[in-house]
């Protein structure tokens, strides 16, 4: 089986939300870029196929060199090869038409990426992609079990979880659950030193359409003070949210 | 060139959520000068729509497609929008709705945009504000593409009232055999329990509850507000609750009314999540946790203590308010 992992590189989750160029830009300044945490649920995913299955896992962002301390560190857990298409990914409708092009140059059976990067939350990317290459597409996907070409998904639905069967080729939207969080990688000093002689391909973009574009941001407006109340007077709580927010 | 919507149902009858995106999609008419057509799944009473401005429903019965299939569906939408061509197309933020819209949009070579958060600021160009960074921000984002697909966040626009007539017209998607190469084999849901999604009343526990045995407090509180049950991550990876019920940048999304955190500090992961919701109430011993400048109201205090005050005060309020 041929994996091919799509890795996001995103600001880590702590990080402070900043614009700059008259709000029209995101802040990289001080900002630490990571794997996009539900990409790395199904890279480490990838990895286990690997180790109990057989496969050679590809991993493939789309970005400017920037990016690549991001995939080094895929390699760096175990992925064989990495594919970094040199372009900003400002939409993900052009992005998902980039890893299209990944995809058929490499034959992929199995395409894992993420439901969403916590950066821009789209969600879009794994569901074009499939769509694009005429593939099975399971999104949320909390479980993945795959045997000769059938698979076997379990994806979240709202209240609740959905069992799917598929075959491959399949794409999937993954997510936290697809391996516990305790069996996440963090790169070893072994890792590390073969990444380096690992094959991280630049590719140039092909040409593709950009349907949305992101003119303005804008942060929340500040929040006024809490209204605290006293734990000896819970009734008065009962009393804010029914007359003030009118939430009950 | 109506502007199309996808209202979800289940077992015949309408989601919430149906109601709240027909509501946007007839905002999105009247900027355009044009009507609603709604696309339902087999739902035979279809007249309720109307209260919401829809004049015109494409009604699909087709017992191959009584349970959700994202690929059929989306197949089914893009041929309705074909056949009224609408180049707008509403759908909710459910995970179904998020499952099918980009299948949907890559078919009809559109623009997909998620998480929108109120009416288009624009129609000419096409611009909407989302969600972004995980709810720390929003962005203004311009549609180009020809057809343009519209994710509404829950709870952000409601459903406005708009007396309209529907027509009901039968639709019959063509749906090839591999509209359904993949098959759903089970659900698992939980018979009566309000889903995260759906809730206008959030209830969430975190690692200050020390237990999974203590929850029988949680639950309660949601049962007296008719609330959805959730959770920090901690309190997921550790077993005390299911993963499902995680909230947070990682987690699921809540966009409730009012949302309710016991013993959870706040970390920025778990905010970003649940910022969107409209009234943020917390309960917490430590009068620093950060919770508390994200917080609409605020109790410091003992969650073992406080909780079933809350509770008896609210079955109180329900007594009177009855
Ligand atoms: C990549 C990444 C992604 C993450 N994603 C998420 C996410 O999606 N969702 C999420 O929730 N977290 C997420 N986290 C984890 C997050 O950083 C925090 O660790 C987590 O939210 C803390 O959960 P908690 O508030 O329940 O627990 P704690 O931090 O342990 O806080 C418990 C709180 O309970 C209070 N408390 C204790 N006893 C009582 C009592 N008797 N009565 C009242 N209060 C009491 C304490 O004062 C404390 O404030 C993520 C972390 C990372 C690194």
């Amino acid at each position: 089986m041929k994996i091919l992992v799509c890795i996001s590189n995103v600001p880590d989750t702590t990080s402070k939300i900043n614009f700059t160029e008259g709000d029209t830009k995101f802040d990289t300044n001080g900002v630490q870029f990571v794997i996009n945490p539900n990409d790395e649920f199904g890279l480490t995913r990838a990895m286990w196929f690997k180790e109990k299955q057989g496969a050679e896992v590809h991993v493939a962002t789309v970005g400017g060199a920037q990016t690549e301390p991001t995939i080094r560190k895929a390699l760096a857990i175990g992925a064989d090869e990495a594919i970094r298409v040199n372009a900003e990914p400002t939409d993900g409708f052009f992005v998902a038409q980039q890893l299209a092009e990944v995809v058929k140059n490499g034959s992929y059976d199995l395409i894992i990426a993420g439901r969403e990067s916590i950066d821009y939350n789209g969600g879009m990317v794994p569901g074009i992609l499939a769509t694009l290459l005429d593939m099975n597409f399971v999104n949320t996907c909390i479980s993945l079990e795959v045997d000769g070409t059938n698979a076997t998904a379990i994806r979240e639905i709202d209240g609740g979880k959905e069992k799917i069967s598929t075959s491959l080729p399949l794409v999937i939207g993954g997510q936290k659950g697809l391996v516990e969080e305790s069996d996440l990688r963090i790169p070893n000093m072994r890792g590390i030193m073969m990444a380096r002689k690992k094959a991280l391909n630049v590719v140039e973009p092909v040409d593709a359409s950009q349907p949305t574009q992101d003119q303005k941001f804008e942060k929340p407006a500040p929040k006024g003070p809490v209204k605290l109340v006293d734990a000896d007077n819970v009734g008065e709580l009962v009393d804010l949210l029914h007359n003030e927010a009118k939430v009950i | 060139m109506s502007v199309l919507v996808y209202t979800e149902s289940e077992k015949g009858k309408f989601k919430k959520n149906a109601f709240e995106v027909a509501s946007y999609a007839h905002k999105v008419a009247q900027d355009l000068g044009t009507s609603v057509t709604a696309v339902t799944f087999n739902v035979e009473d279809n007249a309720s729509l109307g209260d919401y401005g829809v004049s015109k429903v494409l009604k699909i019965s087709n017992d191959q497609l009584a349970t959700f299939n994202a690929k059929a569906y989306a197949s089914a939408l893009a041929q309705a929008a074909e056949a009224e061509g609408a180049k707008v197309i509403i759908v909710s933020s459910s995970a179904d709705s998020k499952f099918l819209a980009p299948i949907l949009t890559a078919k009809l070579n559109g623009g997909y945009v998620p998480n929108v958060v109120a009416a288009p600021d624009s129609t000419s160009p096409f611009v909407v504000k989302r969600t972004a960074f995980s709810n720390k921000g929003f962005a203004h984002t311009e549609i180009t593409a020809d057809v343009k697909v519209i994710g509404v966040s829950n709870n952000a626009f409601g459903a406005v009232e708009n007396n309209t007539s529907a027509t009901v017209e039968d639709f019959s998607p063509s749906l090839a055999d591999d509209a359904f190469s993949t098959k759903s084999i089970e659900v698992d849901k939980v018979a009566g329990k309000v889903s995260i999604a759906d809730a206008d009343i959030v209830v969430s526990g975190g690692r200050g509850l020390k237990g999974p045995e203590n929850w029988g407090m949680i639950e309660e509180l949601a049962k007296v507000l008719g609330a959805a049950t959730a959770c920090s991550k901690p309190v997921s990876d550790m077993g005390w609750r299911p993963h499902g019920e995680h909230v947070g940048q990682t987690g699921k999304p809540v966009a409730s009314n009012l949302y309710i955190a016991i013993g959870i500090s706040g970390a920025i992961q778990h905010l970003a999540g649940v910022s969107a919701s409209k009234t943020k109430v917390v309960i917490n011993n430590d009068p620093e946790a950060p919770f508390f400048k994200a917080a609409d109201y605020g109790i410091v205090g003992d969650a073992f203590e406080v909780v079933p005050k809350l509770i008896e005060k609210l079955k109180e309020f329900k007594a009177q308010n009855a």
